[in-house]
């Protein structure tokens, strides 16, 4: 009987030694250009430095963050962190619906996301950055059977010209992208009051005027993609399907002259026109839907 | 060796469906959906944002989270069966989901796993599409006036929330189902499921506010069985 016992015991040690070697197997790796992410050494800087967030089982309800209308209502955040058992992420180079690449997500990492508490982690090494989206990508399993989506192409950037600002002006009237973001791209639209993200939370539109980073980078190939791809999650949609590659950097100029309090290229060559100029001083008068007919 | 078994199996899945015969016109399960109760009142729908929509009605439309007809009777409900019959491959013909006068027409889509689904705007003003799915991809794509419609699919079954965000009184829902055994109640509050081979099926009806139910049925020969559900109303 003693006997049988002993061996029942070394046939369960011989399992739970053989059980991590089989897990680190399997582990998740990344690839960030010459470095490779570990899932295993993720795992530990994730519980250091993440879950306070994004919650013990990666699903966005870590304790700084309780949904709005309950109470005591959040303590410390007013942005929801992201739920990466659900998989959806805003900041993408891939089409909406699709999962992002290991860059996009270490990108965000080094980024940090405008007007959320999301801050970068450029303190962290590019090893802890790249572990740590390898463990990210434990959450959830759609990263077992789905690939991730064919990064979009953007093509090169054509030159800049007033007629390009125009048509991106024409555009965004066209497309109707101020229902939300407001005539002047003040986040000040019809519809802006009512937006909600995925899981119901209050969301606002970016605010052209306010700052100069948007929420997936800084430059102007970010912003072709930010509205190309979409921001899945939120109400802002992809445009791949409905605006040719041309139009689209027309759009990216004119969206520029919109952050009037950031100095750029397309903001210098706007106020050179007269239209321009006018414009620009009108949407710098704050807390006038149109800017026209006003005396100061 | 997993491999191989698996292997065998789909083998023997696949020569047991090319082998059935083609499906007798069996049992029908019909009924009613009715509610109990006061279901909230519908308020009609403010569109001045949008005059492109808002022109095509003499009266403003109600929402349509509970839509009711004569003997309470419940609208919109889908009723499929849940379990007991196998999954079915999709059909060829597409399910179009239409956007007119800032509205979802239908309000409730249902459609089969792997069928095509076609998005159209029939309206002068840009809509967003955006389908809620949690099991499913999530998606949302802008379709400005005179663009193509948009084509998809969902592999796996779920009841999806179509919302657009632009338009907030929009909504409606996507029943993405596993077999061809579906309908959605009608003004009268009924619905029809035919040609069910016999067998013991649960069938379930889902309503987009007021959850879902299920019951059990047992067809045998040509029979018409007659199934009722009853939803309890909310007054808000």
């Amino acid at each position: 009987m003693r006997k049988m016992n002993i061996s029942k015991c070394l046939v369960g040690i011989a399992v739970l030694l053989a059980a991590p070697m089989i897990v680190l197997a399997q582990q998740t790796e990344t690839h960030i250009g010459k470095v490779t992410g570990h899932e295993g050494a993720g795992r530990q800087l994730y519980f250091r430095y993440c879950w306070g967030c994004h919650g013990f089982r990666g699903n966005g309800n870590g304790e700084n963050w309780i949904p709005t209308g309950s109470f005591p209502d959040s303590p410390y955040l007013n942005v929801e962190p992201r739920n990466f058992v659900a998989a959806t992420f805003e900041c993408r180079s891939t089409p909406t619906g699709t999962l992002p690449t290991d860059e996009d997500l270490y990108n965000s990492l080094v980024r940090g996301l405008v007007n959320s508490n999301m801050p970068s982690w450029v303190t962290l090494t590019t090893q802890n950055r790249a572990d740590l989206v390898a463990f990210i990508k434990t959450f959830s399993a759609r990263w077992k059977t789905e690939k991730a989506g064919t990064p979009i192409t953007v093509p090169p950037e054509p030159a800049l010209t007033v007629q390009s600002i125009q048509h991106g002006k024409e555009l965004f009237t066209k497309l109707e992208c101020w229902k939300c973001h407001g005539p002047e791209g003040l986040g000040d639209g019809p519809s802006a009051s009512t937006l909600t993200d995925s899981n119901d939370e209050p969301i606002r539109p970016y605010n052209f005027s306010a700052g100069y980073r948007f929420k997936c980078g800084t430059s102007n190939h970010d912003l072709y993609k930010i509205f190309m791809t979409g921001l899945d999650g939120t109400p802002m949609p992809s445009f791949a399907d409905v605006i040719k590659p041309d139009d689209a950097w027309d759009l990216v100029h004119y969206l520029r002259t919109l952050q009037v309090y950031h100095k750029s290229p397309e903001l210098a060559l706007w106020m050179g026109t007269k239209e321009g100029a006018e414009i620009v001083k009108a949407e710098k008068v704050r807390g006038t839907p149109t800017g026209s007919g006003v005396n100061q | 060796m997993r491999g191989k078994y698996l292997l065998s199996a789909v083998v023997v899945v696949i020569s047991a469906s090319m082998m059935a015969p083609a499906r007798p016109s069996g049992g029908t399960v019909s009924g009613k959906i009715t509610y109990e109760g006061t279901p909230a009142k519908q308020k009609p729908i403010d569109m001045s944002k949008e005059p492109s929509c808002a022109k095509q009605y003499t009266t403003p439309p109600t929402t349509e989270t509970v839509v009711t007809g004569p003997n309470n009777a419940l609208e919109n409900v889908v009723v499929y069966i849940s379990a007991g019959a196998p999954d079915e491959a999709a059909p060829s013909k597409a399910a179009v989901f239409t956007q007119k006068g800032c509205r979802y027409l239908p309000h409730v889509l249902a459609f089969q796993v792997n069928q095509e689904l076609n998005v159209l705007n029939d309206d002068q003003t840009s809509h967003n599409i955006h389908p809620l799915a949690k099991i499913n991809r999530e998606w949302n794509k802008s379709q400005p006036p005179g663009a193509p419609p948009i084509v998809d699919k969902y592999d796996k079954p779920e009841m999806i929330a179509v919302k657009c965000n632009i338009h907030p009184w929009m909504h409606g829902t996507f029943a993405v189902l596993k077999n061809s055994h579906y309908s959605v109640s009608g003004g009268d509050g009924s619905f029809t499921l035919p040609n069910l081979p016999p067998g013991k099926y649960t069938i379930t009806a889902f309503h987009e506010s007021y959850g879902d139910q299920s019951q059990e049925v047992t067809i045998s020969g040509s029979e018409t069985k007659t199934v009722s559900f009853t939803f309890k109303a909310k007054p808000y």
